[in-house]
């Protein structure tokens, strides 16, 4: 019997495709997410836009809130913890938490190294702006990829760059001859073994999620109409006028999105949506994506 | 011969490999109409919240109830298998509710305690890869029911007529034989019926 193999942790982002995984900030919020299908649940203290609005330093949840979440719902339980902080994740494991987000929302703990995941049992994931970012994230471990975006926009224009980009790199590399790999593994920063593996799948070889400003049905539905394999929610339904009904428009869209006519259907009569910040707003210290590399 | 994976959420496109490899045809199951095209259903892994609520809505209960009274085989893997059972022991309300068996979910409790190793499967020569993710275990089976698998005393894969269920997932190893098993069910049907 083994725990915490590669394959375990995989195999658990595997079993959230085409699904809904939403931010939540306290049990209440939680059980709303589970009741309208969600399929797994990321604890945290403050959504993205709060975040953003808040300033100062964003860390690891208050544990309160996070074991809260565990007592409430069936579904799984992530949690954020900051970039490089090895003894947040370890803390967030010893909880009982089901998957961690190293993640660029929270204030990065170092701005070289990323935690060594492959030591965990609790299976990672990170985000990742190009094919170089998400292959490095994996190589130190991270079990499931989703794109930056810009978390706490409500504009989906980041993400849908991020997951346009990896996939047409993922194109130019399945196109390339095997002794072309090895200069564009040096040219990626990455090993060549995974870029092999991307060579031979056509895809990553873990599952790649949305994240980082889908606010409505229909951004969600956007993002699994560009390749993704199910979508993160972070502010765009408890930031919206009516999250109930939000979250289960979201759900339908997902699992729906290639029928337009349902989609019209769950987009009716939700109330507004996030408000929502223009990137070009943002100053480059702003951007989150720029965080961790 | 065509095999559906029902693919409101879950590992669906892992199924449809798995069901290609025995040479039947795999087809994702997103409406209630598509059942008419196949001769028998994989419900994958999953959330069993999430695609137990989805099938409700899209009115896959009484469809996958009809498609199972004509006898055709059911498979289901892990949240699957969750839906298909007759009663769930913390007393929540059961889906399809099709098979005489009491399934407990997260059975093993959380995702640190997922894990993978080497199990018998009654009907299946040599041992297979069994990965358990936030598994569910058979906690009670009627008299109809055949045992397949046990773990640590646990019933973790069983049959009844067309019934097939497992906790832990075939479609995550590239060893075909559960999925082979199920493809037999399916075709003894089919020369059954001709």
């Amino acid at each position: 019997m083994e725990t915490g193999t590669s394959r375990v942790k995989r195999g658990m982002a595997e079993m959230q495709k085409g699904g809904v995984i939403m931010d939540v900030m306290n049990a209440e919020q939680a059980k709303i997410a589970e009741a309208a299908g969600a399929v797994a649940v990321m604890a945290l203290e403050r959504v993205p836009s709060d975040i953003r609005a808040a300033g100062g330093v964003a860390r690891m949840a208050d544990p309160t809130i996070v074991e809260e979440v565990l007592k409430v719902v069936s579904i799984p339980v992530m949690a954020k913890a900051r970039i490089g902080h090895y003894v947040e994740a370890k803390v967030l494991e010893s909880l009982g938490v089901d998957y961690l987000d190293e993640s660029e929302v929270l204030t990065p703990a170092d701005e070289v190294f990323h935690i060594d995941k492959r030591e965990f049992t609790v299976p990672f994931v990170c985000g990742a702006k190009d094919l170089g970012e998400a292959l490095r994230r994996i190589n130190e471990g991270a079990s499931m990829i989703r794109t930056k975006g810009e978390p706490g926009t409500g504009n989906i224009v980041e993400a849908v760059r991020h997951m346009r980009f990896i996939n047409s790199q993922i194109r130019k590399v399945t196109n390339l001859s095997k002794d072309e790999l090895y200069n564009e593994a040096k040219t990626l920063g990455v090993p060549y073994e995974l870029l092999l593996e991307v060579h031979e799948l056509g895809k990553l070889p873990v599952v790649n999620f949305a994240a980082g400003g889908v606010a409505t049905p229909a951004d969600a539905a956007l993002m699994m109409h560009l390749g993704a394999d199910g979508v993160f929610v972070g502010s765009g339904i408890f930031k919206s006028d009516n999250p109930e009904k939000f979250a289960r428009a979201i759900v339908e869209a997902t699992t729906h999105y290639t029928d337009y006519k349902l989609i019209a259907e769950v987009s009716k009569n939700l109330g507004a949506p996030m408000k929502g910040i223009d990137i070009a707003t943002l100053t480059p210290a702003e951007r989150m994506s720029e965080r961790g590399r | 011969m065509k095999i559906g994976v029902l693919a409101l959420q879950g590992a669906v496109t892992e199924h449809i490999v798995s069901i290609e490899k025995t040479g039947a045809v795999g087809l994702p199951i997103k409406r209630v109409e598509q059942l008419e095209e196949v001769q028998g259903l994989i419900i994958p892994g999953g959330e069993s919240t999430t695609i137990g609520k989805l099938m409700r809505k899209y009115g896959f209960i009484e469809a996958i109830r009809d498609f199972s009274s004509q006898g055709k085989p059911i498979f289901g893997t892990c949240a699957g298998l969750i839906v298909l059972a007759q009663r769930i022991a913390s007393g929540e309300p059961g889906h399809l509710e099709l098979m005489d068996i009491t399934v407990a979910r997260n059975a093993f409790g959380r995702q640190r305690e997922s894990f993978e190793c080497d199990l018998e499967v009654k009907g299946i020569n040599e041992a297979v890869r069994a990965v358990f993710i936030r598994a569910p275990l058979i906690t009670e089976v009627g008299p109809e029911v055949d045992v397949l698998t046990v773990y640590n005393n646990e019933i973790v894969t069983a049959r009844q007529g067309n019934l097939l269920v497992s906790s832990f997932h075939p479609e995550l190893t590239d060893d075909y034989r559960l999925h082979q098993y199920f493809a037999d069910m399916v075709q003894a049907v089919g020369t059954a019926n001709k």
